[in-house]
């Protein structure tokens, strides 16, 4: 990041930190790089890594550059590193398949390993990944309940107050001056939150689509992630897929 | 070559002579000679324009073994495979030639099996093919591909003697020449004493056709300069038919500063139809085809019939077109370069070119398509669309007239297609790797390259070619134990199959005609880019397929259209065909400014806006680069005039923003068109230059294709899309990549991210070199923004003026702005999101702002 951007993201989380983004009467901030920050439990989470997923495609023969599990630790570092947490939640889909920690490479274990140290990590059950995964320290749940908050893989069918949850990867589209941008983004009506996914390779499914919709009773709002701030947009205001 | 009568009967057997005499023809100069190389074992290049008999020339001596091969065909046991391989660059023109070669074999009774091959030929077919050749096939450059990558290639073209090589200059210099190219190369090494034709029309620099038609020696990392001893074929150029009769429509309406509609001139292109038998409508973009073809049928009292032809329409529609036009039937057709190429027509009498021609040679193509008798002159009339195009399209005239062809760009073959190749040759067989490189270096656009370019590729075939040895036990392609490299199982080789091809087509959704009411549609009128299609919402309206059109959904791949009888529909701004102005043609234009002498020829409305722009400020000069700097409405502009093409100066405007910005004098956008580039900001450029804070030589010095270039690049839009396009024909991604059939619960994976982190984490990848040497001379012409920051090092000419010129009023009126922004989409979300905020909080009276 050059300094510019660093100082803009500064900005945008000490704006959002004054009040923070309700959510069942916790205050989160949302980090631009696609995490949330708890202050109150200083608790950092993230959704959907997909580590491995390039190794996992090349096995079905597409041959994408086997970097995607660096440089989705290295924003997880920076993360961490702005935050200096007590603890991280990844919130499932941490690999991309079940093997996926087997053939993560010695250089981003230690990746992994130095920027946990000191904290606690909890991994929660993902779909991908069900199962605890040997070697990778931390504690592996099927999901949480810290105060007024759940933490889990796959957002409950109907309500859901204080809900935390990944698997979904939204993202939201837009047309600005007759172009069309699409972005990850957090989704949330204040009740409950859908987290973008982390993981340099994991594609986004768009705000609009009734997986996504059909969470909310109502009106929620799309927090655009990525570069150096957060963009807010109503979901009405976001561009469907055809 | 002179040939008497004694001559030509040697050259021409029974039943030739025959047919020739009986249809009252006599063999043309040309024909003879092609047929006297062919004896002499010579490959040859012929240049001829349209209408000499150009294709007959090419197969007559492919006819004459045949009759010959099919007279002693009865004393040999054993069936004589494939003969004669014609290659096309366009599918119909291989149809359209096998029925016209079909007429004279049979008409001399001649034993000779001519079959097409393309990707509409059933299977069966294709099969039965294989097995028993025929003994001529006309055919693609992607169905070479396939054909070599099949283990039963040395079967097929083992006894292969002659291959045609037809409209060789449109498929030379682009990455599916590479393609055939490399597949020439290793037709050579199937059937070693194989003899090429090269058909072209005139260019500027036969040499490189003619070095396509024979195997090169190698000569790595040469340049163009020292590779000027390489082997080439012969050349036998046609007699030039009559000189064409060429015209520039002087309007008498209002010339416009800008536009490309041409709609002051539409009544006279309507007179012009109405006057000939059948007209060609050339117009360089699809928009231009469906804007032109709305505005001639409503002033069409007549009901004449005017047709539409344009890429981005139905396959059958175009058929359909085509047909009519064959058959007499149509009085005018408003065309693209879709027809540049293409099957002959004898009935047009007249090419309209509307707009600027861009380029000498297309112009010469195009005006090539009126009049197929060579002894009568083609005619054309060139319409001008706007002031600068009236300059370009004089300078066109004087170029034609002198028959002065568009330069050829220095180009090497793509590393993603030699890729695409490499798998192809794994799966044919078993491949060594230094005699795959001789082979490789063999062919024409390869002939430079360098060995650990070549290595590279093949490492990329096999793992990816990434320095982090990831995927060894996912290989594609693995040595056996003797060296060779193999495919590593049957699925790599049924994976290149579906690859095959370097036409990487945007992603593209049909349209379909539906009713309001009801869901169901009617037929497919054509297909729209996707990108195309965001922009629009439902009710929308938009031209299309010579209709005025409502988009009322999309359902799955398609986009659900209704009739309307909207007046003002939207104007559909899909890419494709536009062209940028030849370094030629731009020369022409900046000698014909600087020399006010020349400018009586020009209408009187644009000689009295060029004396104009000489009293109010000063004329670009022939070496210079003109620089004005004026204020305007509380902005202040540069306006530079570089004449090097709208590409380059886009390049060009994003690169000086920059520099701007760091200097503090605040740029906030700028516009371009093929002649000039208009940048505007907050700060006084008069005065920043004045006080010395601004140096013009140190903004425009070369030095910022460097880092800034780099920098910029790597985070374009236009980088990622060329990436894409590469990571396709290489087959890192499969043409249909997961994602393609959408369900609710799926997600997609876009090519930007394995773009992002492959720059991050192997910025040399070899992949990364094959888009940025497509962008240099593709999308960005950064080639030519080199040599023309080079050209004018020293050379700039600043002039500070009170008002805007004359000559920056059409730059001005751009509509194309981009506006300059670190990261662009960042600072368009911003200005989004505060919009938004601005219309929900309009009517509230304490101006408080809570967003959402």
């Amino acid at each position: 990041m050059t300094s510019t951007t660093v100082r803009a993201v500064r900005y945008d989380i000490e704006r959002q930190a004054e009040g923070g983004l309700p959510l069942a009467g916790a205050r989160l901030v949302l980090d631009p790089a696609g995490a949330i920050y708890w202050a109150a439990e200083r608790l950092v989470i993230v959704a959907d890594l997909h580590l491995e997923k390039g190794s996992a495609l090349a096995a079905r023969g597409a041959l994408l550059p086997p970097y995607d599990s660096r440089a989705t630790l290295a924003v997880l570092a920076q993360i961490v590193d702005r935050w200096r947490p007590r603890a991280v939640v990844s919130l499932g889909d941490s690999f991309h398949d079940r093997r996926g920690a087997e053939r993560l490479g010695s250089e981003e274990r230690g990746a992994l390993a130095r920027l946990l140290r000191g904290r606690e990590m909890i991994w929660v059950a993902g779909n991908h990944d069900p199962d605890p995964m040997p070697g990778l320290g931390g504690s592996h749940v099927n999901e949480l309940t810290i105060g007024p908050i759940s933490l889990r893989h796959e957002p409950r069918a109907g309500d859901s107050e204080g809900e935390i949850a990944g698997h979904l990867h939204p993202v939201a589209r837009l047309l600005v001056r007759g172009q069309s941008l699409r972005r990850r983004c957090f989704a949330t009506d204040g009740t409950r939150l859908v987290m973008p996914a982390l993981g340099a390779y994991a594609g986004g499914l768009n705000v609009r689509d009734p997986a996504i919709e059909g969470l909310f009773a109502g009106a929620f709002a799309a927090h655009l992630a990525g570069g150096a701030r957060i963009y807010r947009f109503a979901h009405d205001a976001c561009l469907p897929d055809h | 070559m002179d040939f008497d009568r004694a001559d030509e009967i040697a050259l021409l057997p029974d039943p030739f002579a025959g047919w020739f005499a009986s249809r009252g023809w006599a063999p043309r100069a040309h024909q003879l000679d092609l047929i006297a190389k062919a004896r002499l074992g010579r490959s040859t290049l012929l240049i001829a324009p349209t209408g000499a008999g150009k294709t007959l020339a090419g197969f007559l001596p492919s006819l004459i073994e045949l009759a010959a091969r099919a007279q002693r065909r009865s004393n040999s046991p054993r069936p004589p495979g494939l003969h004669t391989l014609y290659i096309s660059p366009l599918k119909a023109l291989a149809v359209d030639v096998a029925r016209n070669l079909e007429r004279p074999a049979a008409e001399m009774g001649l034993p000779i099996r001519i079959e097409t091959r393309t990707g509409d030929t059933p299977a069966s077919r294709r099969q039965r093919q294989r097995r028993d050749p025929p003994d001529i096939l006309l055919t693609t450059p992607e169905q070479i591909a396939l054909l070599i990558a099949s283990g039963d290639a040395a079967h097929l073209f083992g006894d292969l003697k002659r291959i045609v090589l037809d409209e060789l200059h449109a498929l030379a210099g682009s990455k599916r020449g590479d393609l055939l190219a490399l597949g020439l190369a290793r037709l050579r090494r199937l059937a070693p004493g194989v003899q090429t034709v090269g058909l072209s029309a005139t260019v500027a620099d036969p040499q490189t056709l003619r070095r396509w038609l024979v195997p090169q020696r190698r000569a790595e990392g040469a340049g163009a300069q020292e590779m000027g001893a390489r082997e080439m074929g012969d050349l036998v150029i046609a007699e030039a038919g009559a000189a064409p009769e060429l015209s520039m429509l002087e309007s008498v309406a209002h010339v416009p500063w800008a536009g490309h509609t041409a709609r002051h001139s539409l009544k006279e292109i309507y007179a012009l139809i109405v006057a000939n038998t059948t007209t060609l409508v050339f117009v360089n973009t699809r928009m231009q085809a469906e804007l032109l073809f709305q505005e001639l049928w409503r002033i069409n009292d007549a009901n004449l019939p005017i047709a539409l032809h344009h890429g981005s329409l139905d396959v059958s529609q175009r058929r359909r077109v085509e047909a009519a036009m064959g058959e007499g039937k149509l009085k005018a057709v408003v065309c693209t370069s879709s027809l540049d190429l293409g099957i002959d027509w004898g009935a047009v009498d007249l090419v309209v070119n509307v707009g600027a021609p861009k380029g000498s040679s297309r112009l010469m193509q195009r005006i090539g398509r009126a009049n197929h008798r060579l002894d009568e002159p083609s005619r054309a009339v060139l319409v001008p669309a706007n002031r600068f195009e009236v300059l370009e399209c004089r300078a066109a005239l004087e170029a034609v007239r002198a028959g002065a062809q568009d330069g050829a760009v220095e180009r090497r073959g793509a590393l993603d297609v030699l890729a695409q190749h490499v798998l192809g040759m794994a799966c044919a067989e078993p491949f060594a790797v230094d005699e795959l490189y001789a082979e490789v270096t063999s062919a024409e656009p390869y002939a430079g390259l360098a060995r650990a370019d070549f290595d590279d590729v093949v490492d990329f075939v096999a793992t990816g070619g990434y320095a982090l040895r990831a995927y060894e036990r996912f290989a594609r392609i693995r040595p056996r134990k003797d060296g060779r490299w193999r495919v590593a199982n049957p699925g790599v080789a049924q994976q290149y199959r579906l690859n095959v091809g370097t036409i990487v087509e945007s992603s593209m959704l049909k349209v379909r005609l539906t009713s309001a009411k009801s869901r169901f549609g009617g037929r497919v009128l054509g297909e729209v880019e996707e990108y195309f299609v965001e922009m629009l919402s439902p009710g929308d309206t938009f031209v299309f397929a010579g209709e005025v059109l409502q988009y009322l959904a999309i359902v799955e791949d398609e986009v659900r259209v209704a009739r309307t009888s909207a007046t003002d529909p939207k104007v559909p701004s899909y890419a494709g065909g536009k062209f940028p102005l030849s370094t030629f043609l731009a020369s022409g234009v900046r000698a014909l400014l600087a020399d006010p002498a020349r400018w009586s020829s020009l209408p009187a409305q644009v000689h009295e806006w060029l004396d104009l722009q000489k009293l109010r400020s000063r004329l670009p000069g022939r070496d210079d680069l003109l620089i004005e700097t004026f204020p305007r409405g509380g902005r202040h502009y540069l306006v530079a005039y570089p004449f090097e093409g709208r590409l380059a100066h886009q390049t060009l405007g994003m690169l000086l923003t920059r520099r701007l910005d760091r200097l503090r004098l605040n740029p906030l956008g700028f516009m371009a068109n093929d002649y000039a580039l208009a940048i505007y900001g907050v700060s006084d450029l008069s005065l920043a230059i004045a006080q010395g804070r601004l140096d013009l030589d140190a903004l425009f010095d070369a030095d910022m294709l460097g880092d800034d270039l780099e920098e910029w690049l790597d985070e374009s839009a236009l980088m990622k899309r060329t990436f894409r396009q590469c990571a396709v024909i290489a087959g890192l991604i499969e043409r249909r990549f997961p994602g393609k059939e959408k369900n609710a619960r799926q997600v997609t994976m876009s090519t930007d991210l394995v773009y992002d982190v492959l720059r991050r984490h192997e910025p040399g990848h070899v992949l990364l070199r094959a888009a940025r040497a497509d962008a240099a001379t593709g999308l960005l012409d950064i080639r030519r923004l080199s040599d023309m920051l080079v050209r004018i090092s020293g050379r700039i000419d600043h002039i500070a003026l009170p008002r805007v010129s004359p000559l920056a009023v059409p730059v001005m009126l751009e509509i194309g702005r981009e506006r300059v922004a670190g990261d662009a989409s960042e600072a368009l979300l911003a200005e989004a999101e505060e919009e938004l905020i601005r219309e929900a909080t309009r009517d509230v009276d304490d101006g408080s702002c809570r967003a959402l």
